[in-house]
């Protein structure tokens, strides 16, 4: 017998070229923040400083929006999609040119593999960007009337977790339809967006058509409530999903959400075994289960709990956690102290209202933020980790007995985003879908994104969708 | 003073570019009659092998992903836009218009092909449709690519009306054979030179130069060619040539200068599925 | 009648109890299969682990010539590369096996023999390989043969016609037949020939059948056909040892055979290995890549490792 140990392989960071600090990204070019403030972004695997960014306040935000306006006024709305197609293809080019510096300085930022960010994030990004600049001419085909019309002026506020695909999925369609943008990418990953930036100087893209802003949440909140925007998207969480939603409630502006989820993965006893242990794996620990869509619910068959349960002990001891620069690394870091508290304080409560836990075996590096990959099971709906959103690598392990049982528990939850069902029955797989609520639903496979498939939540997992024909809807002015 | 060297202009079969192999060629003049080119003169032999070409390559063009075939054909525009000025020299000499026409039509051709990049991962979107029946089925209809379909060019629009008739048709999962217009055939070839050194796998597009009276005959009636675009054919000759194509039913259309999704779905087939929905 | 497996729990015997059993089997999802396999073919095995692999590799190469035109002289050529890989590097260790057509056996036991080879086995491809299609008699004097020969291994293939038209049975029959003959002066190899079997779900149902009638290792193809030893394949075949172990307490070992030319083919293997049925298997008891080309590809790799230069062909030998 031997042990096949994989020496470190790390990617260079050479390719990184990030700048020790970072103006705001307004009408063009790199500016100071109005209070010259500017707070520091690390490195969450190790907890070094990367760059020092800067703080946007109101004044900034106000800037930011009169830039995308004049931009929008004078310019944007005045050029054919043709011309719009050809600045998004643009971008789609850079990124693809651009992509390994891209995928390395997301890697160090947020704390994700980099073999995820190399073949997942920064592929997926280019193509959004790819297939938006292919509609852009072509907008009266989409079905939303002969003429679609833009919202005008368009703010953005995207999350830790995918950062500069969350970038994409809100930049692409909105300047597809014509619209103009200003951005406020989380406090804790500004990095790629600011990256995003210089792309979009070398397109050469017209100055204020995308503004980007740094800052924490009061900057995001000072965006959504500018009276100068004409459209709000939001992806973040439920919590402050909701106070955007009541902002708006008075002023009727348009909004769309992506927010929370607790999504159930469902497996049935005739479901292709291995790859189910696979999906489960990947619904839940990756991107270090930082994702809105997880499968942190598994809903096993009950007649064959156990069996399942080891192959998907031995399958989680098999994971990889550490370096994420490092080409083998399965798990990063958790991507801040505020979310590890979460996750812990989460994870005490299933100890203590009784789930057991079991976590795979493995060396957590010192310093930066780590969790094992656990799993609790004995998992009812009454548990705490069976309702909240964890948003880490925790997967909670329920059991049913018949199909209509599990369709109950996994719509017994107010969220609605994803879903997962693994079977090998057809007419199930379309039954289960037509039970399952929610936006999204994975048969057989498991976190699966592209740009020509729409993504959303129903109730409260958000509203609207993003991707595919029905995407641009979010931003067509009088679209649904 | 320098003397350029000249281009031979041969066909395009395979992703290679042969003679003809009657060792033929004819005689192109520009608009005022002065000699160009002496481009092949493809034979029904060169037809039937650019037939094997497209037949053999479609298999993998069809099944590749409809975001993979939109990146080869918005590559192809990359390249195309780097060709303007020979674009412009061709079309100046044979349609005798001025350097300004003929690069807005170059400009017209690139956004052309680009509009229709962008449709790969788009078309079944728009046209496909789940079909609410009345029964525990699910439904759903989706276009798929008919298979090799053959073109004969715009005789007068030298760039444009190739591009015009080839986009559409790549742009739906099919692969092609094209036959140039006959008096103004030298875009069309650099076009081909264009798909050579671009992502598009060999046999995907195949570019014909030639005689369109002696050619169309032998492309009506052939039995592996699934659809036809006769923009290029006279009137008079049309009847014919689709009486030769009702043999194996092929789907025959002409067009003019539209652009449109229908010219996708033009050489697409709709296929349903039904699967019950039950536990 | 069996090994004394405990495969006689899992079976009785009957035709009926074996396709029983086989239904139990969990289906494969082709794509799911396909992208793990893929996932774990973008590790990056680097400096300290790839010199292991590499030497891990070379000693699990079952060096293979399977032409009609071998000759004694081919054959004697081939034992000295399988015992002495690179003449001017004596800590290369020695292959797996050398592997021959039967009538080549006694050539290739004599010579490695002669030159200090003794521990390299024989094995012998056996029942009217590669296509598997002769009576039983002819298929039982093949392997017979060969053990005389001195074939301290024997690679037989299964047969298609019989699995793919449902005569389990007979596949199974023919196994233990010849499994009874190899008794314990042969290990036995079974070939699949996945490439004609064609599905993930054939592989596994394929995999069990040829354990549960006696194989000690199950092998992927001839390496006449296309695809062979694929890596979704090799995979689901790692799952059915890994299972098998589980069910039974046997540890059964897996053969690629086939399409596996260069070092990175080679270490992909051993990833797969080591993250599906786990580092017991990687042993050459447990696991042998059938290769001919491949055995030059790891050599020049390893002197790459040694001085830091590209090699070129001309450094090492031709067999």
């Amino acid at each position: 017998m031997s042990n096949f140990e994989y020496a470190p392989a790390p990617e260079s960071r050479a390719i990184a070229k990030i700048e020790k600090d970072y103006g705001l990204f307004i009408n063009g070019k790199f500016q100071a923040p109005h209070s010259k403030k500017r707070f520091e972004t690390i490195n969450p695997a190790t907890e070094e400083v990367l760059s020092k960014v800067s703080f946007a306040d109101e004044a900034d935000v106000d800037k930011a929006v009169k830039a995308a306006r004049a931009a929008y006024t004078k310019v944007w709305s005045k050029l054919s999609g043709k011309e719009r197609a050809k600045y998004l293809f643009r971008i789609a080019r850079l990124l693809q040119e651009r992509a390994r510096e891209f995928a390395v300085v997301e890697s160090l930022d947020n704390g994700k593999p980099i073999r995820e960010t190399r073949d997942v994030d920064v592929p997926l990004a280019a193509a959004h960007f790819f297939y938006h600049a292919g509609w852009a001419d072509k907008l009266e085909h989409a079905g939303y009337g002969s003429q679609p019309k833009p919202h005008g002026v368009v703010g953005q506020v995207i999350p830790w977790n995918f950062p500069l695909l969350m970038l994409a999925w809100k930049v692409a369609p909105a300047l597809a339809t014509g619209n103009t943008v200003v951005l406020k990418p989380a406090e804790t990953t500004p990095l790629t967006a600011l990256l995003f930036a210089e792309i979009c100087q070398q397109a050469e893209l017209p100055a204020g058509v995308v503004n980007i802003i740094t800052g924490d949440g009061r900057t995001g909140s000072a965006l959504i409530k500018h009276p100068g925007i004409d459209k709000i998207a939001f992806t973040g969480s439920t919590e402050v999903g909701k106070l955007i939603a009541q902002s708006v409630a008075t002023t009727g502006k348009s909004v769309t959400l992506e927010l929370g989820g607790k999504g159930a993965n469902i497996v049935f006893e005739d479901s292709p075994i291995d790859q189910a242990v696979e999906g489960i794996v990947n619904g839940i620990f990756f991107n270090q289960g930082h994702v809105c869509c997880a499968g942190s619910r598994l809903l096993l068959q009950e007649n064959i709990h156990d069996e399942f349960l080891h192959k998907l002990q031995v399958r989680m001891s098999k994971i990889r956690v550490g370096d994420p620069l490092d080409k083998n690394t399965d798990l990063g870091a958790i991507n801040s102290a505020a979310q590890l508290a979460k996750i812990r304080e989460l994870s005490q409560s299933g100890e203590s209202e009784g789930a057991q836990i079991w976590s795979a075996p493995c060396e957590l590096p010192s310093k930066g933020f780590w969790f094992a990959p656990t799993v609790f099971t004995g998992v009812t709906q009454a548990h705490r980790i069976a309702r909240e959103e964890i948003f880490g690598p925790v997967l909670s392990v329920l059991t049913f007995r018949t199909p209509q049982e599990a369709m109950e528990k996994a719509n017994n939850t107010p969220f609605g985003l994803s879903a997962g069902v693994w079977t090998d029955k057809g007419s199930r797989i379309l039954w289960a879908s037509n039970q399952l609520k929610a936006g999204v639903i994975w048969a057989n496979t498991f976190n699966k994104f592209d740009p020509a498939s729409p993504f959303g939540g129903y109730k409260e997992s958000g509203w609207g969708r993003e991707g595919g024909r029905h995407g641009l809807a979010a931003y067509i002015k009088g679209a649904h | 003073m320098r003397l350029d060297v000249k281009k031979t202009y041969k066909l395009f079969i395979g992703g290679a570019f042969p003679r003809s192999e009657s060792g033929r060629s004819y005689v192109v003049n520009d608009s005022k009659g002065n000699f160009v080119a002496n481009p092949s003169q493809a034979s029904r032999k060169d037809l039937r092998d650019a037939v094997v070409a497209a037949k053999n390559a479609h298999p993998q063009w069809s099944s590749a992903t409809a975001y993979n075939r939109g990146q080869i054909l918005y590559r192809i525009a990359e390249i195309m836009e780097g060709r303007t000025e020979q674009f412009v020299a061709e079309i100046v000499a044979l349609e005798g218009v001025t350097p300004k026409a003929a690069l807005s039509q170059v400009q017209e051709a690139i956004d052309t092909w680009v509009w229709y990049a962008g449709w790969t991962d788009k078309i079944s979107s728009t046209a496909g449709s789940t079909n609410p029946i009345a029964g525990p089925y699910y439904n759903f209809t989706i276009p798929e690519s008919l298979g090799v379909v053959g073109i004969v060019a715009d005789q007068k629009s030298s760039l444009l009306g190739v591009v015009r008739g080839l986009a559409p048709v790549l742009a739906g999962g099919n692969t092609a054979l094209l036959i140039t217009s006959e008096k103004r055939p030298l875009p069309g070839i650099t076009l081909a030179e264009c798909f050579a050194t671009s992502d598009v796998p060999a046999g995907v597009v195949n570019i014909l130069t030639g005689l369109t009276s002696e050619l169309t005959p032998w492309l009506a009636s052939h039995m592996e060619v699934d659809g036809l675009d006769l923009s290029g054919v006279d009137t008079k000759s049309e009847s014919d040539l689709r009486i030769a194509g009702t043999e194996n039913l092929k789907r025959i259309h002409r067009f003019g200068a539209e652009k449109s999704p229908s010219r996708i779905l033009s050489f697409m087939e709709y296929k349903t599925v039904w699967h019950p929905i039950g536990i | 009648m069996y090994s004394d497996r405990q495969s006689e729990r899992l079976i009785d015997g009957s035709e009926s109890s074996l396709r029983r059993f086989l239904q139990t089997l969990s289906p494969v999802d082709q794509i799911g299969a396909q992208e793990r396999a893929a996932m774990l073919g973008t590790r990056s095995i680097k400096t300290s682990s790839k010199k292991w692999a590499i030497d891990m590799a070379i000693s699990m190469v079952d060096l293979t010539t399977l032409e009609g035109a071998d000759t004694p002289g081919k054959v004697r050529a081939l034992c000295s590369k399988a015992v002495r890989p690179d003449p001017r590097d004596l800590t290369v260790p020695h292959v797996g096996a050398v592997c021959v057509y039967n009538d080549m056996v006694g050539i290739a036991r004599q010579h490695l023999d002669s030159i200090g080879g003794e521990e390299v086995p024989v094995a012998a491809v056996s029942t009217a390989f590669p296509s598997g299609r002769a009576s039983r008699t002819v298929k039982i004097q093949d392997t017979r043969d060969a053990i005389a020969l001195g074939a301290s291994e024997i690679d037989m293939v299964i047969d298609r016609g019989a699995f793919l038209s449902g005569r389990l049975g007979e596949v199974f029959e023919e196994i233990v037949a010849i499994k009874e003959i190899c008794g314990d002066k042969a290990h036995l190899k079974v070939i699949l020939e996945t490439g004609e079997l064609v599905t993930l779900d054939n592989v596994r149902k394929a995999s069990y059948l040829a354990m549960l009638a006696g194989a000690d290792f199950i092998k992927t193809s001839t390496g006449k056909v296309t695809p062979a030893a694929t890596a979704p394949v090799v995979m689901v075949m790692l799952e059915a040892v890994r299972d098998y172990f589980q069910l039974t307490g046997t540890r059964i070992g897996v053969k690629p055979a086939g399409g596996i030319r260069t070092t990175k083919d080679a270490i992909k293997q051993l990833v797969l290995v080591n993250e599906t049925a786990g580092p017991e298997w990687l042993d050459p008891a447990l696991f042998r890549i059938g290769a001919s080309a491949l055995l030059n590809d790891l050599l020049m790799q390893r002197m790459k490792m040694a001085n830091g230069r590209y090699s070129s062909a001309n450094y090492v030998t031709v067999d």
